[in-house]
Parts: structure tokens; C-alpha cells; sequence
């Protein structure tokens, strides 16, 4: 489990990104923070890993404060993968994966084992292993960046946006890849997006967030559909725009399903 | 011809004089450039100051220089490890700067990935920072390559044996093919320097095909024609 305990950034420029936070994040489940650009999710979710040490409070993984382990031994311990793939441009894509491996002390055979196994696993085919990153699709580049977050088999996966770069249809197939791998792996994955229909299909548990890292509504995206706590959350989540009210018209003998727009959204399944 | 079908074993020994007196300055302004632009691009305050340290040493003239360090560094007059120092120097306060710029076109967001996903500092900086430098990092030191190519030959003028002994010579008897021999020795060096590096960037940089961020500050051979215009005796 994460545990934030009344947590706060204020950046050395007097930015505060986050003011005081608190939540915890069950293990194996995924959390998605969501809300607009600056709102602290980046912020947030480095604090994690250490890539920002906060200025107040504390990031307790299974109990113990983040701030008493060492960093880099801490940072190989959780997967991370953020926005563009951030992988290194002057290594293979199976390099970048085995990489890390290599960096937790496995040797030369055992990482590459292990790196092809988990791009097998991301759904990459074996033929691009071989490549540069920049030789690569957006798409591929990002299941290579999942592939060497998941590599090292960390409890814990932060994913900054991962799927932000891309065209939606790869986006689509991303976010079912990544369900379905967390069907099979059982992470305990903190998500960050500004998408909330992504924060909806992928998260446990949502997060919506106001500037300073403030907590609009903590939630399963049921609980928070069924009740959203205030009209920041109703507009955040578009129940305003009458996109999510949807309401059953029987056309033509079908039962179609139909949003306050009166535009067709799709068919109901008996 | 004749000239050259009668001395082609001087002109070999002088050749092989020049390659050492250039190929070493190269190699070790390499190795200690490197570090300190480093260095300088990590400390942004003292960037400034170093790069000018460095602009200040160029403009020494090299022939003054080669006069005055015997008796900084205690070598004999004709002692070829004045050219050698005295190119290192220069070679340094060339390189200095491009190594600066060649770590500060490593992208922030590829190092921050790195530290992100658990590399240590020095991992970091063996394992990113220096290959992905490597682009910028070889268009300076081919700059630096062709320039100490043909500075060794001011060494000629303390007599000191290289290529350029063939100007000297060949000034003093009237001997024009000597000179043109001297001059094609020592392009022919300098591309032949040129050609390994390009080559060795090939091998060691299969990624990079065209440096990104690539700021070659001078085009070599630019630089190299200022230098056989004799622009810095
Ligand atoms: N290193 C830093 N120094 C100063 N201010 C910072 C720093 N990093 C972030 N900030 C500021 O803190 C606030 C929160 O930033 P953060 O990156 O956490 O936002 P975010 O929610 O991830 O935004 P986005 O969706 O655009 O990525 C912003 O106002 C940002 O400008
Ligand atoms: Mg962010």
C-alpha cells in the first residue's frame, strides 16, 4: 500500500504544487490522479520514487517512509513510465529494456532473457528488438516504455501520461493492453492523465484533483458517476455537456441509447 | 618529383614525427576537455568563467608559446614535448567549449528518464550523458584534429622535425617541390585524421546518423584553411 500523509510540495521558485494531501492507494489496485494541466499530478507522483522530495509530510510504501530509503535503490525498486517513452536514444529498444535489469545486478543472458520475454509480453514483435527507439512508431516506443517498467517485476508501476502522445486508436488499444496485463500481473499502478474517460476505464480508484493538488472526489468511477460531490467534479467528469446522461429511445423496433443531446451513443444489449 | 622519389624515407620520418606530434595533443585534449566541459555545463555560474579561460589560452600565439615553456615546464629548447604540451593546451581551450555544448544538447528529458528509472550518478554519466554527447563531442575534436594537424608545423620554426621542417627546408634552398610535399603530407594527414574520426563516429554511433542538436561550431576544413594561411604564427 501508498500511503500520502498530509503531503505538500512548494517548488524553490514559491510554486506550491501541492498544499496538503493526504490518500492512501491500496496494493494491486490502480489509482488514476486526474484533473487539468498544473493541478500537481506530476508532482504527486514523484514523490513516490523520490524524484521530488516533499516539503512536508510523508510517502509510506507498505509502512515505511520513502525518505529513509535510498534513492536510486528506491527508484530501481518502482517501475516508471511517462509521456513520449523517455527510453534511451543510443540504445536498442531490447537494450532499454534489459537495461534495467542489468542495473539491479542481473547478468548479461538473464537480462536479455527476461527483456525479450516482457516486449513479448507488451505485444511488440520480437523483430523490433533490434532497433533504435527512434526507428519505432509512437505507439511501439510506449509499449517498449511499459516493457521496461514492467521488466524488473516492481510491486509498484507510477505511469505519468503514458498514453498521452499518441493517436487515439493506438491509445484505445494501449489502454486494453495494459488492462489486461494488469488482469495477469496485479500491480499496484498510480496513473496520471487528464483524460478522464482513461481515468474512468483504467482506474480502482480516481482521483480527481483541484489546483495545489486539492482532492475534489476520491472514488471508484461508479461512486463518482452515481454522486459526484460538487459541481467541479459534475462539469470535470461532462455530466453538464449531457454526453454522460444517457436514456434508452426505442427507432425503428431497436432499443438504442441516446445522451441529452439526442445524439446516439449506442444500442442496448439485451 | 625527383625530389620527392630521392627523400621519400625523410619525408616518411618526418611524417611519422608529425603524426605522433599531432595525434597525441588530439588525444589527450580529448581526454581532459572532456571532464571539464562536463563540469562547466553542470555548474552554470562558473560556465562562463571556464569557457573564456579557455578562449584566453587560443589566442596565445603558438610561437611565443613554444618559446616560453621550457622554462615554465623545465623541457629543452628542442624538446618535442613543448609542441606536444603547447598543442594539448590548445587543443583543450578548443575543446572545452564544445564539450560544454555537446552536454548541454543531451535532452533533459532523457536524463531525467534515466535517473527516474535508477540510474546512479555516475551510471548516468558513463552510460547517457557522454554517448549521447558523442555527436557534438566529435564535431568539436574534428575541429581540434585538423587545427593541431597543422599547428605541429610552427614546431618546425624551433626545430622541431615534422612536416613543416619541408617549409623551412625548402624556403631556405629555393626548393618548391619540398614545400608542395609539405603541403600535401600535411592535408593529407589532416583528411586522413578527419576520415578516421568520421569513421570511428560511424562504428561507435550507429544511432546517430545526423547529430539532432548537432552545433559544429566551425566547419573543419574552414578552420583548416585559416591555419595554413599561417593565421595563428
Ligand atoms: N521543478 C519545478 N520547479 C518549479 N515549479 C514546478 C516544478 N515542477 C512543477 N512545478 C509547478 O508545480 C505545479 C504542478 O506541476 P505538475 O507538473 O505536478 O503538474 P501536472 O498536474 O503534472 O500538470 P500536467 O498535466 O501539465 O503535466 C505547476 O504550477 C508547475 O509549474
Ligand atoms: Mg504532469
Amino acid at each position: 500500500m501508498i500511503e500520502y500523509r498530509s503531503i505538500g510540495k512548494t517548488f524553490a521558485d514559491g510554486t506550491e504544487a501541492v498544499g496538503d494531501f493526504s490518500l492512501q492507494l491500496p496494493s494491486r489496485t490502480t489509482t488514476v490522479f486526474v484533473g487539468s494541466s498544473g493541478c500537481g499530478k506530476t508532482t504527486l507522483l514523484r514523490m513516490v520514487n523520490r524524484m521530488v522530495d516533499p516539503s512536508h509530510g510523508q510517502v509510506l510504501i507498505d509502512d515505511v517512509d520513502v525518505s529513509t530509503r535510498n534513492k536510486v535503490e528506491l527508484r530501481r525498486s518502482i517501475g516508471y513510465v511517462m509521456q513520449e517513452a523517455g527510453l534511451l536514444p543510443h540504445r536498442k529498444v531490447i537494450d532499454n529494456v534489459a537495461l534495467m535489469m542489468r542495473l539491479k545486478g542481473a547478468d548479461k543472458k538473464e537480462a536479455r532473457d527476461r527483456a525479450h520475454e516482457v516486449l513479448e509480453t507488451v505485444g511488440l514483435d520480437s523483430s523490433l528488438a533490434n532497433r533504435y527507439p527512434a526507428q519505432l512508431s509512437g505507439g511501439q516506443q510506449q509499449r517498449v516504455g511499459v516493457a521496461r517498467g514492467l521488466v524488473t517485476d516492481p510491486n509498484i508501476l507510477l505511469m505519468d501520461e503514458p498514453f498521452g502522445a499518441v493517436d487515439p486508436i493506438v491509445r484505445d488499444e494501449l489502454q486494453q493492453e495494459l488492462l489486461r496485463l494488469q488482469r495477469e500481473l496485479d500491480k499496484t499502478i498510480v496513473f496520471v492523465t487528464h483524460d478522464i474517460d482513461e481515468a474512468f476505464l483504467l482506474g480502482d480508484q480516481v482521483v480527481i484533483l483541484k489546483k495545489g493538488g486539492e482532492i475534489a472526489q476520491v472514488g471508484s468511477p461508479a461512486e463518482i458517476l452515481a454522486k459526484p460531490a460538487n459541481d467541479f467534479v459534475s462539469s470535470f467528469i461532462g455530466l453538464e455537456k449531457g454526453h454522460r446522461k444517457l436514456h434508452v429511445e426505442e427507432r425503428n423496433g431497436t432499443r438504442i441509447v441516446v445522451d441529452e443531446t439526442g445524439k446516439a451513443t449506442g444500442v442496448l444489449s439485451e | 618529383m625527383s625530389w620527392f622519389n630521392a627523400n621519400t624515407d625523410k619525408v616518411w620520418d618526418l611524417l611519422l614525427s608529425h603524426l605522433w606530434l599531432s595525434g597525441l595533443p588530439i588525444l589527450l585534449g580529448f581526454v581532459i576537455a572532456v571532464p571539464i566541459g562536463w563540469f562547466a555545463n553542470r555548474h552554470r555560474r562558473l560556465r562562463g568563467t571556464i569557457l573564456s579561460l579557455g578562449g584566453i589560452l587560443y589566442t596565445i600565439p603558438s610561437l611565443a608559446f613554444f618559446l616560453v615553456l621550457p622554462s615554465i615546464i623545465g623541457t629543452g629548447f628542442l624538446d618535442p614535448v613543448n609542441v606536444v604540451v603547447a598543442l594539448t593546451v590548445y587543443a583543450v581551450a578548443i575543446m572545452v567549449r564544445s564539450a560544454a555544448d555537446a552536454f548541454e544538447s543531451v535532452s533533459p528529458a532523457v536524463l531525467d528518464a534515466a535517473t527516474a528509472t535508477g540510474f546512479a550518478p555516475t551510471g548516468r554519466a558513463f552510460l547517457v550523458e557522454l554517448p549521447l554527447a558523442g555527436p557534438v563531442l566529435l564535431a568539436g575534436l574534428r575541429v581540434v584534429a585538423v587545427s593541431t594537424v597543422s599547428l605541429v608545423s610552427v614546431g618546425a620554426l624551433i626545430g622541431v622535425s615534422n612536416l613543416g621542417s619541408l617549409f623551412t627546408e625548402g624556403y631556405r634552398t629555393d626548393n618548391d617541390a619540398e614545400i608542395l610535399i609539405g603541403v600535401i603530407g600535411i592535408v593529407g594527414l589532416a583528411l586522413l585524421f578527419d576520415l578516421v574520426l568520421v569513421i570511428a563516429g560511424r562504428l561507435l554511433m550507429p544511432w546517430a546518423r545526423t547529430p539532432r542538436q548537432g552545433r559544429s561550431p566551425v566547419s573543419p576544413i574552414m578552420s583548416f584553411a585559416q591555419h595554413l594561411r599561417g593565421g595563428r604564427v
